[in-house]
């Protein structure tokens, strides 16, 4: 690493601040593998693998990674249109209460998420809305959206809007230029918010327990595993399979934010 | 195709009717669903419930509002306005020193592992995160065996020992949910504090140290103000996201009740609209007043 002249101290202090934050997560893998299934013993008494095929086997757990990944599909749909619609108003145009609705429109993040829940939950109950899928997607499209808002409108800052005017000026109408000169300025913008609205949803529990009623999507069985464990190394499994999912789609939407920096119509 | 010629054409000749086609639906969810709903529930504050029969009596007072000065529902504002100070304090100084490091001394390949080893843990599962802590801090768990180990159970004995924050273990003590809230929360403490710190100019610090500043007076006097928007931008997170949580005392700590909590359970088994939103109330309350604050210390320059 250069990095001469950095005091031992501070570097000790970061290296302890990254082992704080990355051990814990270490843990889970190792857990997955122990033979005990009543306590969290430290060391664990022994190793297997059998716990792995014993969540393959569970039907419940099938159900419930069905209905997440269903949810944060449909919800990841919804808010890249809405959350691209509402980033291509607030960049393009100045109009009167745009402050006001842009500060709208980071709401959903900057409250609490059980402020979210809880005032879904009682206009469902005051409208008599039967809890369904659709009802955990009406709250996870709500914050969903709002990370693909941010995504999408630090790319369309970033793209000059004179290629819009120079497509229409060339005879293209607005949907060829939306296909030929908007879409590819913001398709990786618009991939990593997706990727990063799944990956929210894929894991989101505090809204959900709101708005799911009596269903379980992954985060509300482990959350009902948490706090009445049963047969604790199946937690883990899960665990890793959850990280795997979400890791991923971070990992790239990463590398897609960093590239889109290089490119789109940005020369002067 | 001369539809489509048309339609566009006459969305280019009035940006208008195409703004408010842009704007219209994302508006609508956002307004009717979220504020809608949000203000419905909230306006329940000025409402109450009936002792007797336990339904919403639906009259205009204050009195919700005066419950929450009870001794039993003022101390749940208390212990939660407490522990996320204790947790944006705690944050800072965690964070600091790694923002410093990375922001200073690390460059190229090094940055960007920095990067990601913070943005992962920022991202993976929030419960997957609260669940390692449950492995961790367990009676049974790694902490108390290398207590054993180390001939230091006497210590973490004495640590539980102490009365409010201590108990009969990690897990199910304040001394818990603060590791845990701090865990969870740092990433976002770091992000903006890193921010703030790439910003300082080396130049600042070199001139501080050639004009005679020792290290301790050029920490205190030239990169602390520099960097201290990013870090109240930081505690805006720490201290809103600490504030609004019900997963975590639940399942880390002892029964005591955190606002989350009490909103929870109100508007759940209790069934007492009225002063859940009476609580709820609460941390957008404070949380508004944080916001003026830190907008005037120019925190949000530097988000």
């Amino acid at each position: 690493m250069r990095s001469e002249g950095s005091p031992l101290l501070l570097k000790i202090a970061a290296l302890a601040c990254v082992a704080f934050l990355h051990v814990p997560l270490l843990l889970i893998f190792l857990y997955a593998f122990t033979t005990e299934e009543k306590s969290f013993q430290f060391p664990p008494p022994g190793y297997t693998t059998k716990w792995f095929g014993v969540v393959w086997e569970r039907q419940d757990i099938w159900d419930a990674i069905g209905l997440s990944v269903k949810v944060a599909a449909i919800a990841t749909f919804l808010a890249v249109v809405l959350g691209t619609c509402a980033a291509a108003a607030i960049s393009r145009a100045k109009f009167f209460g745009r402050d006001h609705i842009s500060l709208l429109f980071i709401l959903p993040i900057a409250l609490p998420g059980i402020v979210t829940g809880i005032a879904l939950r009682s206009t469902f109950g005051i409208m008599d809305i039967p809890f369904s899928t659709w009802t955990i997607v009406l709250g996870h499209t709500t914050f969903c959206m709002v990370v693909v808002y941010n995504n999408v409108l630090a790319r369309f800052r970033r793209t000059s809007g004179s290629m819009i005017e120079a497509s229409m000026d060339l005879g293209a109408d607005g949907f060829q230029t939306f296909r030929y000169v908007v879409l590819p300025q913001i398709a990786s913008a618009l991939l990593a918010g997706g990727m990063l609205a799944f990956a929210l949803s894929f894991d989101e529990v505090i809204v959900t327990t709101f708005t799911a009623g009596q269903q379980s999507t992954l985060p509300i069985w482990m959350l009902n595993e948490l706090i009445r464990p049963r047969q604790r190394p199946i937690t883990n499994v899960v665990a890793i399979f959850v990280i795997a999912v979400t890791f991923i789609p971070i990992v790239a939407a990463y590398y897609l934010t960093r590239e889109g920096e290089h490119t789109g119509g940005t020369g002067k | 195709m001369s539809l489509a010629r048309s339609i566009s054409n006459s969305l280019f000749k009035h940006p208008n009717g195409f703004l408010v086609l842009l704007l219209a639906p994302p508006l609508l969810w956002l307004g009717v669903a979220y504020l809608g709903s949000l203000s419905v529930f909230l306006f329940h504050a000025f409402f109450s419930i009936d002792e007797f029969s336990g339904f919403i009596r639906y009259e205009l007072t204050l009195s919700t509002f005066a419950e929450l000065f009870r001794l039993s529902n003022f101390d749940v504002i208390v212990r939660s306005l407490v522990m996320a100070t204790a947790v944006t304090l705690a944050s800072v100084v965690i964070a600091f020193p790694f923002a410093y490091f990375a922001a200073r001394y690390a460059r190229g390949k090094w940055k960007a592992l920095f990067y990601i080893l913070v943005m992962l843990p920022l991202w993976s599962s929030y419960l997957v995160k609260v669940y390692a802590w449950k492995l961790i801090l367990a009676k049974e768990g790694i902490i108390s065996w290398l207590a054993g180990e180390l001939h230091l159970t006497w210590a973490l004995d004495a640590l539980l020992a102490i009365p409010v924050i201590g108990g009969p273990s990690l897990s199910i003590s304040f001394l818990g949910t603060f590791v845990v809230f701090v865990y969870v929360w740092l990433p976002f403490m770091i992000l903006p504090t890193q921010a703030a710190l790439e910003r300082v100019p080396v130049s600042f610090i070199d001139a501080s140290s050639d004009l005679g500043g020792t290290p301790a007076q050029t920490f205190r006097h030239v990169i602390f103000p520099l960097a201290l928007p990013g870090i109240i931008a930081g505690s805006i997170f720490t201290f809103s996201l600490t504030l609004g949580d019900y997963i975590i005392p639940q399942i880390i700590g002892n029964s005591s009740y955190f606002l989350g909590q009490a909103v929870y359970s109100l508007q759940g088994t209790a069934g007492n609209i009225p002063l859940a939103a009476a609580f709820t109330v609460v941390p957008i309350v404070i949380m508004g007043i944080y916001l003026a604050i830190a907008k005037r210390m120019g925190a949000f320059d530097a988000l």
